[in-house]
């Protein structure tokens, strides 16, 4: 860690409300994934868990105790390799560390087909109250083709052992836009995940990251690739059909049934302060004088030597300007569907944001991409699709 | 030194065949150049030169030979710029000589380039014997080269030195011929000073440095020297040779080449191919063969970034320090703002400016379509001419235009004349002649209008003959042509930078062609784009840019805002690079469409 950043947050007055722990094992790497994850074994895990155990007291000791822990997730990777057993310890040990609101959202990423009844109902034991599978499409083909390690069967099996487990609020995560997709495959991929009546549904398109099997496999001009329209059309069917089933799109990629938004996820876009623990973890601090992003290493060797030596791994740490924090409040807050209240920006940084990005609201407006009225501004249906076009027109 | 043991020559050569190196050998072997000042290709000194391997800016060089027959001889060798654009550099290059070396690749055989050089040597009467170079390549057909030689240029070459300039290989017999076959110059030191001032070019510490080549009388530091051409007096202060760095001598006689420095603080003062003499001693009458240079292709100069206007100018006129050739003018374009129209002697000159500017000094420029100097004729019998199509009157006033032609010499081998005879006929070509060189060289010499090369003709012949052909040209005269200015709208709105003079019959295909490109070019926007092209008020052709419909990112993991951000700035460093017509974003290369269409 910077030493320079801790002598300017103080110590006493750090904010963060949620924890993030990234647990980088897969039993095989889907082949579109670009995120860090690796084979492991049972052994590898437990040491991977001690060494969390480890960095929790290191933060603990350096950032201090948060403000009240609201949520906390598992992600990965695959963190449903982790036994319940570990999932115990590691929430215990948080418990203990930091300070905890009242029942907070302990979210698990899951794989289908990699849990049973039995180990689900363990997870929930263990503290786990919302489960997140990553079902990603409900067609066997497509489901082969992007090399995940499930059946659809397997899907249907595991929602409802879910339910069965205890888990009220459950969600899962479609992809759209993969090699080969139709838009009627992608209509009876949505018609199949309303049939499983989950409370949170996550919806991306797929994107093609550079060092992937996919990259070489799917070229920019490949014809099983989705255009840029038939995505876009994609993208607005999955609005349409899930809102009609009394979902709210409460998010460019996330909706929820009432209730069931993710409160950790939506704490990204309203950037409440978190702490990543793991490799490739990603934290933000703040006090009342200055917001911190950092990652930690993602080499796992540097993270395991560095934390039994006492030290924070912590990477790319940068203090935020006033102007990119304006500009991240705007680009992170405009993700939302209510949008941005002017008061909360006003609240945050002291003037109006009609000031600031006048011109820019005027020219986005009339593109159509914002709506603008006396409170608050919020993205069209368009403006979603374009987001990149909005945000990008408020950095500073 | 006695006049006798002087020789002035050049090394005539295609790029390529290894002029540079030649040139090379022939300081080392002459012990000119020490291994200190050791660099390959000591001649060509700009990065620019090296890369493309042709020179660009000529330097010149005295090297000191003891010959086989045991006597001391002092060899200038002249270098010449080796491009098209630069034809009267090179003749004036070549008049300081008596004899050139012609090199020619032994495998590759003699080149339009070298054919147009070697013509300007022979019409001066100078002695140019050939060199066959690159001897030592497994390809080279020294036998069939030499007979191409004598059937093509009408030259004897029956004992033409074999070298490979690379190797070191006839480097000695190449010195030994030149003191051989070329004359010693003539002239009278006691007659008037009469010299040529055949280059010139700023140093930004000692002004202007002008190379002379002096044909009558002795030029010595402190005299007085009149300009004839430009009317304008110096004093001498530095007068000395190349060998191969300045030294200073205490004097120039007739027949030697040398620098002179005289506080001339522009190089417009210093033009190439002017006489110098004594003010108070003046020769009776200047040398033959000046020209004043005018620029032939003109094209808008724009800063992508508004706040690097002043930038721009001032690197302009830095190059404009060295290089009188080339011209510049404020402009003020609706669509790009500030900037300049630029003028040069032809499209490499207009390639090496732009490159230079962009590299040497940083600039990100918007460049627009090269066009040539039009003249038109008013109603009221006014001529004036024009170097932009906004500059065109309103058409009720015009009376007619004219258009400039060249004469092209296309050099191919024979499998690609069908292809270069219906590209000649499609720029609206006039056939001169179809020449057989030899039973698989020809020569296609065509009368085309200096417009249709300007845009993309160079890279089209190329593409035709596989880069084999090559191409010289001369400009020979003004033709009343039905011309028209074509402008192209964004969303309605007419684009100035884009706007073209363009013959009459071309306008359609070209128009159609144009708004093609342009759609292949511009990225879909927020809003759609509409492309037209349009005849006065009569549209010709027109495309659409549809509206972008999706541009979101993937999964944000972990809460990775940093990634996101990164991405963002990326899509924002790109728009930087794209400049604003009304709510367009048209990238840099969307003004130059019209050189891309086929």
């Amino acid at each position: 860690m910077d030493l320079f950043y801790l002598f300017r947050l103080k110590l006493q007055s750090i904010m963060f409300t949620r924890l993030y722990l990234h647990i980088p094992f897969c039993q095989r790497k889907c082949d579109y994934c670009s995120f860090v994850s690796m084979q492991a074994n049972q052994h590898s895990i437990e040491d991977y868990v001690v060494t969390l155990l480890e960095e929790m007291r290191l933060v603990r000791a350096t950032y201090g105790a948060g403000d009240g822990i609201d949520s906390i997730y598992f992600g990965g990777g695959t963190p449903s390799q982790l036994s319940p057993h570990q999932i115990a310890r590691l929430l215990e040990q948080s418990s203990l560390l930091f300070k905890w609101k009242a029942r907070p959202e302990i979210t698990l990423e899951a794989n289908p087909g990699t849990v049973d009844a039995q180990r689900l109902a363990d997870f929930h034991a263990a503290g786990i109250n919302r489960l997140s599978l990553g079902v990603q499409s409900f067609d066997n083909q497509l489901l082969s083709r992007l090399g995940r390690i499930h059946t659809e069967q397997q899907v249907v099996n595991t929602v409802s052992a879910a339910r069965m487990a205890g888990f009220d609020n459950l969600g899962i995560d479609l992809i759209h836009s993969l090699p080969g997709q139709t838009l009627d495959m992608w209509r009876s991929d949505l018609a199949r995940a309303l049939q499983c009546e989950t409370d949170h549904i996550s919806i991306y398109g797929l994107t093609i990251e550079e060092g992937t099997p996919f990259a070489l496999r799917y070229t920019e001009e490949s014809p099983l690739l989705a255009d840029e329209d038939l995505s876009a059309a994609m993208f607005e069917t999955a609005d349409t059909l899930l809102t009609a089933a009394g979902y709210e799109h409460y998010e460019i990629a996330n909706y929820a049934r009432h209730g069931f938004r993710s409160r950790h996820n939506s704490g990204y876009w309203k950037r409440d302060g978190y702490l990543g623990l793991g490799i490739a973890a990603h934290s933000l601090l703040r006090d009342e004088t200055c917001d911190v992003r950092f990652s930690t290493t993602s080499d796992l060797d540097e993270y395991t030597t560095a934390i039994n030596g006492g030290i924070l791994p912590h990477h790319d740490t940068i203090s935020l300007s006033r102007e990119e924090a304006m500009a991240e409040f705007m680009y992170l807050g405009l993700r939302l569907k209510e949008g941005i209240e002017f008061r909360e920006f006003e609240s945050n940084f002291g003037c109006s944001p009609l000031k600031i990005y006048a011109a820019t609201f005027d020219l986005l407006s009339r593109a159509g991409l914002l709506t603008v009225d006396k409170t608050s501004i919020k993205l069209t249906l368009r403006g979603m699709l374009l987001s990149n076009q909005v945000f990008s027109r408020f950095l500073p | 030194m006695d006049i006798s043991r002087l020789r002035n020559f050049s090394i005539i050569a295609h790029i390529d065949h290894g002029k540079s190196t030649l040139a090379d050998r022939l300081l080392e072997y002459t012990g000119t150049l020490s291994d200190r000042e050791k660099q390959n290709q000591f001649l060509d000194k700009m990065d620019l030169e090296r890369e493309r391997g042709i020179t660009i800016k000529a330097q010149t060089v005295r090297l000191k030979y003891r010959a086989d027959d045991g006597k001391d001889y002092i060899l200038n060798l002249i270098d010449t710029p080796g491009h098209v654009d630069f034809t009267y550099e090179v003749s004036r290059s070549l008049a300081a000589c008596e004899g050139g070396l012609l090199v020619v690749d032994a495998s590759q055989g003699v080149e339009a380039q070298t054919l147009a050089n070697v013509y300007l040597a022979l019409d001066i009467n100078l002695e140019v014997f050939p060199v066959l170079n690159k001897i030592d390549l497994p390809a080279a057909e020294p036998e069939r080269v030499i007979q191409e030689i004598e059937e093509i240029i009408g030259i004897d070459a029956h004992d033409a030195v074999l070298a490979s300039a690379k190797e070191g290989i006839g480097t000695h017999e190449i010195l030994e011929e030149i003191i051989k076959k070329i004359p010693p110059p003539k002239g009278d030191s006691q007659a008037p000073l009469k010299a040529l001032l055949f280059d010139s070019w700023y140093d930004q510490y000692q002004g202007v440095i002008i190379l002379v080549r002096l044909f009558d009388g002795i030029l010595k530091k402190g005299d007085k020297i009149q300009l004839m051409a430009t009317n304008s007096s110096f004093e001498a202060l530095k007068v000395g040779v190349f060998a191969p760095v300045m030294v200073e001598v205490p004097q120039l006689t007739a027949g030697e080449v040398g620098f002179v420095i005289a506080g001339i603080k522009d190089v417009a003062d210093a033009k190439v191919g002017d006489t110098v003499t004594l003010l108070h001693r003046q020769c009776e009458k200047p040398l033959e063969g000046f020209k004043e240079v005018q620029p032939m292709v003109f094209s808008g100069l724009y800063p992508i970034d508004t706040v690097q206007y002043e930038q721009l100018r001032d690197a302009l006129a830095k190059l404009k320090l060295n290089d009188s050739s080339f011209s510049f003018e404020p402009e003020t374009s609706v669509a790009l703002g500030f900037g300049f129209r630029c003028g040069f002697l032809g499209l490499l000159h207009m390639e090496i400016i732009q490159e230079r500017l962009e590299r040497e000094f940083g600039l990100d420029l918007i460049t627009t379509a090269p066009t040539v100097v039009y003249r038109v004729h008013r109603v009221t019998g006014e001529v004036l001419t024009i170097e932009s199509a906004n500059q065109l009157p309103e058409l009720h006033h015009v009376d007619y235009l004219e258009e400039p032609f060249i004469l092209a010499h296309i050099h191919v081998p024979n499998d690609f004349v069908g292809g270069v005879l219906s590209l000649c006929e499609d720029k609206r070509g006039i056939q001169r002649e179809i020449k057989y060189l030899t039973p698989t060289r020809v020569m296609i010499i065509y009368e085309l209008p200096l417009n249709e090369i300007v845009l993309d003709f160079y890279d089209r012949l190329k593409s035709i003959t596989k880069g084999y052909a090559s191409l010289d040209y001369e400009h020979l005269d003004y033709r009343r042509s039905e011309l028209v200015r074509m402008n192209v709208m964004i969303n309605g709105d007419i684009v100035d930078a884009l706007s073209l003079i363009i013959h009459r019959e071309k306008a359609y295909f070209r128009g159609r062609d144009l708004v093609a490109k342009m759609k292949e070019l511009i990225p879909r926007q927020m809003f759609e784009v509409a492309i037209q092209a349009a005849i006065g008020n009569k549209i010709i052709a027109r495309e659409t840019v549809k509206a972008m419909r999706k541009d979101v990112l993937a999964k944000c993991y972990g809460g990775d805002i940093t990634r996101k951000r990164k991405l963002l700035e990326k899509q924002k460093e790109g728009k930087k690079r794209m400049k604003n017509v009304g709510n367009v974003e048209l990238p840099q290369e969307a003004f130059l469409a019209i050189l891309k269409v086929d």
